[in-house]
């Protein structure tokens, strides 16, 4: 046990993901030892992320204003929605420099064994964007496991009847990876979504 | 560190670090083993998606000290469809959370093993309407560890069925003599139906039973959960989230 402000200060780092009693001690004596300057710095940058970043009102993006920096970007396509589980998703996804559409954060997957449900994520918010917005396709990009395949059969679900597109990303072998490395699961995927190489990204074989 | 070979279905698993996860499995020699499958987060790693909830594995594991560690998993039965299927995926999470929370490490459990096995191949070869398998497997379980729903004769004084009092506390039908005022009384056909669902091994005949007796089956659903969640003093978490009807 440390004098007060520096166990204050590794009780408080001790709560964060991933970080252990011993971590969060090593951590407190660097900032200790760090600059005022570097230590103000890192108070602020904290203060800031609470004070001013919210959710986007429209898509529930991470934003400092009341819509995030795709929702006010005039150039997006509004006809294309990527339907994503996390904030973290969109970054991803921007990171590829393929897709120009609109996104949805569901702010989560559907998880009945921790007792998350459909009513926990943004999909009644999802569904009255289709009702307003010109939307034509929906890519249900949420992440190929249990709960990202049971969100996007949901989802699948709700929109049926309504007159957009909806599709899935497509799963299977990971580029620079082996053949005979690959699982059964994955590899039948794979085949199921195998292209014609003269129409690449645009022609599905059947 | 010794290596053993196990056969084990996934019931669940959680994120460790950056790319490792814990997975839970119910394995038919050793009971519920909890692993390390490292870097299966990675989109190229060895594993795949051999080790997804559901999935029937041959896996080679080490022993750690808290821990054990996957160190190679083949494929069984990988139960896709399940997966793909909202209603089947939140039926076989209900079977998945209580299996985790009934199965003990260390202690081998076959009879829990099949049924589970057994249950998600009900559930790929299912109709749309799982709801029914959840049922079951729950009653069945139940069984398995101890708590058996008795409808053919007076939970208490054992005398002889069909008696019309239901009682979750007694753990099955009572005959007028020893049911408490106020005890729930119930048709023949709802006593039927939760007959049906304890029943092991009877899958194929599930689906009608929700379908021509929906009403008892209703009831015998109701009861059925409080039941389980009385006797393995659990709330079910998974259990709201299964689309019924």
């Amino acid at each position: 046990m440390y004098e007060g402000a520096v166990q204050d200060l590794i009780d408080e780092l001790g709560r964060l993901p991933g970080v252990g009693p011993k971590s969060a001690q090593r951590i407190a004596f660097f900032l200790l030892q760090a600059d005022l300057v570097d230590a103000t710095r890192l108070a602020e940058a904290i203060t800031r992320v609470k004070q001013t970043v919210r959710f986007c009102s429209r898509c529930f993006n991470i934003a400092e204003a009341e819509q995030c920096r795709v929702c006010r970007d005039p150039r997006r396509d509004d006809t294309v929605l990527c339907v994503v589980e996390e904030a973290r998703d969109v970054v991803a996804i921007e990171r590829t420099r393929e897709y120009r559409g609109r996104y949805h954060v569901l702010g989560g997957a559907i998880s009945p064994i921790d007792g998350i449900g459909p009513d926990e994520l943004h999909i009644t918010e999802l569904l009255h964007r289709l009702d307003r917005e010109p939307v034509e396709e929906v890519i249900i990009a949420t992440n190929p496991n249990v709960e990202g395949e049971a969100t996007a059969s949901f989802l699948s679900r709700q929109l049926d009847g309504r007159a957009v597109r909806v599709t899935r990303l497509a799963s299977g072998l990971p580029v620079g990876g082996d053949l005979d490395y690959a699982d059964e699961v994955t590899l039948s995927r794979a085949f199921v979504g195998r292209q014609d190489l003269r129409g690449r990204g645009t022609r599905e074989v059947r | 560190m010794a290596l053993y070979r196990e056969q084990g279905i996934v019931l669940r698993s959680y994120k460790l670090g950056e790319t490792d996860r814990i997975v839970h499995l119910l394995t038919q020699g050793r009971g519920k083993v909890r692993a390390v499958a490292k870097g299966v987060r990675r989109p190229g790693s060895r594993f795949g998606g051999r080790l997804e909830a559901f999935s029937h594995v041959d896996l080679q594991l080490y022993e750690g000290r808290n821990l054990d560690v996957i160190a190679q998993a083949e494929l069984l039965a990988p139960h896709a469809v399940v997966r793909e299927d909202y209603a089947r995926s939140a039926a076989a999470s209900v079977m998945s959370e209580v299996v985790d929370a009934v199965a003990q490490e260390g202690e081998r459990d076959n009879a829990l093993f099949l049924l589970l096995r057994a249950g998600l191949q009900a559930l790929a070869a299912a109709p749309a309407d799982p709801a029914v398998f959840v049922d079951a497997f729950l009653l069945r379980v139940a069984s398995i560890v101890g708590f058996h729903a008795d409808t053919d004769a007076c939970a208490v004084c054992r005398r002889a069925g069909p008696h019309g009092f239901l009682s979750v506390k007694a753990g099955g039908s009572l005959c007028p003599g020893c049911a408490p005022p106020g005890t729930r009384m119930v048709d023949l056909e709802v006593l039927e139906a939760v007959r049906t669902l304890a029943a092991a091994g009877e899958w194929a005949v599930l689906p009608r039973l929700a379908r021509e007796r929906p009403l008892a089956h209703a009831t015998a659903a109701s009861y059925t959960r409080a039941f389980v969640e009385h006797h393995l003093d659990r709330r079910l978490r998974s259990y709201d989230v299964v689309p019924r009807g």
